[in-house]
């Protein structure tokens, strides 16, 4: 559905990334890990066209889209759920999923509203609140819940376990395979490295700017060199 | 008397109220101060003053050219002298810059064109009187609060509720996201410059109905008086400019009518510098939104 070719993206001078290669199959779960400053928000912005990559190619169904406007590819089916929310936070929670839905036209944006409510009903208890007031957690709720409300063919998330409570963290997980298992492909950028392997059906290794390993998610949590730096040694996974 | 010059200041505040909702809209968008508003105000009066006195138009239909006039110079000011400078990321004063080139060049343009010297509107609105008990409000009066304030309503409705008016707010809190979002952002920034001086154009006409008198130079102090309520009601803040303005605009009849008339422009910035002390942060700004953003 996804495939990335040889991305190179640069802040100034600075080589953020340095060729990567990823694909992601439709249907599946794939994760992006990667310590601090591996890359991995500069490869989401570079997918959604926050930041102009510099060399390379974005594919997306069969259609190349790198250096597309940001709007562009949120029209083709593309959704980021974006590091630390970016909720609207003078805009009430209804109307950040409206703004959710901002390029559809059809009649169903009402039903996918109350489809969100039901996902998370805590947002319907605060719909008139304003984005800014809610909690981290219900923030990342209500981030995840407007990115849906585009009706995504590819779901990016990144970090979406960033600052949450333990709880909190297996709900936004339960829900991320939720939305999978009813037919969103979905790319996970975590640090949460056990839970984002669980879930996943592949994964890739990203270390400053490049791509060092990648396999099925069950290949990659055994392999020696993550359980060591991102699994806390040999026991860290069964 | 004193609901005499109540009724005028509203009329004279609304005014400054829509020039300053201009400055407010852009500098919400595209955190800029846009310097050349105050001369894109002036265009449009002089786009009524000539629709009126030249193809005897109604007085609503001026307003009408007007706006689309000042809509128009706004789209060519965002491409020529904004854009370009978003796109390479550099500091916040260049804008600034730029901006106030563009308004010398449309100051200086409308002194070759139209000549140095004051106009006025013909009058045909002039004469009709209405008395409503200790106030005597003319025809040209209820035309401007009419149109200032109809306008500002249907502001605040369209940005509180259309679609585009809710891109358009989201657009203001981030670019970035209101473009993960599907935003056009670029079509929301050119919406916005051009909304913002069309709404200066009227003005322009109003502010000309109320003194009579259409001049290129008007802009300059037009342009300092919307800054003034911009700060004042809070950077960015709608209400805040509407509020400001009345405000401004009421201190400013008052000080008038109380016997400080050569001090009219003292009275009324002294009371702003006041109130900044009590609430530097403007009279409807947040805290945290003061200075930098
Ligand atoms: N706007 C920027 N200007 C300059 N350098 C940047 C900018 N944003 C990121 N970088 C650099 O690019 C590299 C990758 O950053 P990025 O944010 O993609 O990392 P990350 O993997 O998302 O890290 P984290 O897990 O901390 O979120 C870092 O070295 C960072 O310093
Ligand atoms: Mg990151």
């Amino acid at each position: 559905m996804l495939k990335i070719n040889s991305l190179v993206t640069s802040y100034g001078s600075i080589k953020a990334l340095k060729g990567i290669d990823l694909e992601v199959p439709a249907g599946s779960i794939v994760s992006l890990i990667g310590a601090n400053g591996a890359g991995k928000t500069t490869a989401m912005k570079s997918l959604v066209g926050i930041i102009k990559p510099q060399s390379g190619t974005i594919v997306f169904q069969g259609q190349a889209i790198q250096g597309w406007p940001s709007h562009k590819v949120v029209g083709l089916g593309v959704s980021l759920v974006p590091e630390g929310r970016r909720i609207l936070a003078r805009m009430s929670v209804l109307e950040n999923l409206e703004m959710g839905a901002y390029q559809r036209q059809d009649m169903e944006i009402q039903a996918d509203m109350e489809k969100v409510f039901s996902r998370f009903p805590i947002l319907a208890e605060r719909r008139n609140q304003l984005g800014g007031t809610l909690s981290g957690g219900q923030q990342q709720m209500l981030a995840i819940g407007r990115a849906l409300m585009a009706r995504p063919k590819l779901l990016l998330l990144d970090e979406p376990s960033m600052g949450l409570a333990p709880l909190v963290v297996a709900e936004i997980f339960r829900v991320i395979q939720d939305i999978n298992r009813e037919g969103t492909t979905v790319l996970l950028v975590e640090q949460n490295v056990r839970q984002a392997l669980k879930i996943a059906h592949y994964a890739y290794v990203l270390e400053t700017g490049k791509i060092v390993l990648h396999g099925t998610a069950e290949e990659v949590a055994h392999n020696p060199r993550v359980m060591e730096a991102y699994l806390g040694g040999a026991k860290g996974m069964k | 008397m004193f609901w005499q010059q109540l009724v005028n200041g509203l009329t004279l505040g609304s005014t400054y109220s829509l020039v300053a909702l201009g400055y407010t809209l852009i500098m919400g968008v595209l955190d800029i101060v846009n310097m050349a508003h105050g001369e894109i105000f002036m265009f449009g009066a002089f786009t009524g003053l000539i629709l009126a006195s030249h193809f005897h138009v109604n007085i609503f239909v001026a307003m009408l050219g007007a706006a689309l006039v000042g809509s128009l110079l706004g789209i060519i000011l965002e491409r020529v002298a904004l854009r370009p400078l978003r796109r390479r990321a550099v500091s916040h004063l260049a804008p600034l810059i730029s901006t106030i080139g563009v308004s010398i060049f449309l100051e200086s343009v409308a002194l070759k064109v139209f000549g140095p010297e004051s106009q006025a509107f013909p009058q045909t609105l002039a004469g009709k009187i209405y008395t409503i008990g200790p106030m005597q409000i003319s025809l040209v009066q209820v035309v401007i609060l009419a149109v200032a304030f109809g306008l500002m309503l249907i502001l605040r409705f369209w940005l509180a509720r259309t679609k585009i008016g809710k891109a358009l707010r989201a657009t203001a809190e981030s670019t970035e996201t209101a473009g993960i979002l599907g935003v056009n952002t670029n079509l929301i920034i050119v919406l916005t410059v051009s909304l913002a001086s069309g709404l200066g154009a009227i003005a322009g006409v109003l502010v000309g109905l109320t003194f009579n008198a259409v001049e290129p130079t008007m802009g300059m102090s037009m342009g300092l008086k919307g800054l003034a309520v911009l700060i004042l009601g809070g950077m960015g803040n709608i209400t805040g400019a509407m509020f400001g303005g009345l405000i401004l605009g009421v201190a400013e009849v008052f000080s008038v009518a109380y016997g400080a008339s050569s001090y009219r422009d003292a009275v009324a910035f002294g009371m702003i510098i006041l109130i900044l002390f009590v609430r530097p942060q403007g009279l409807f700004g947040a805290k945290d939104q003061t200075g930098g953003r």
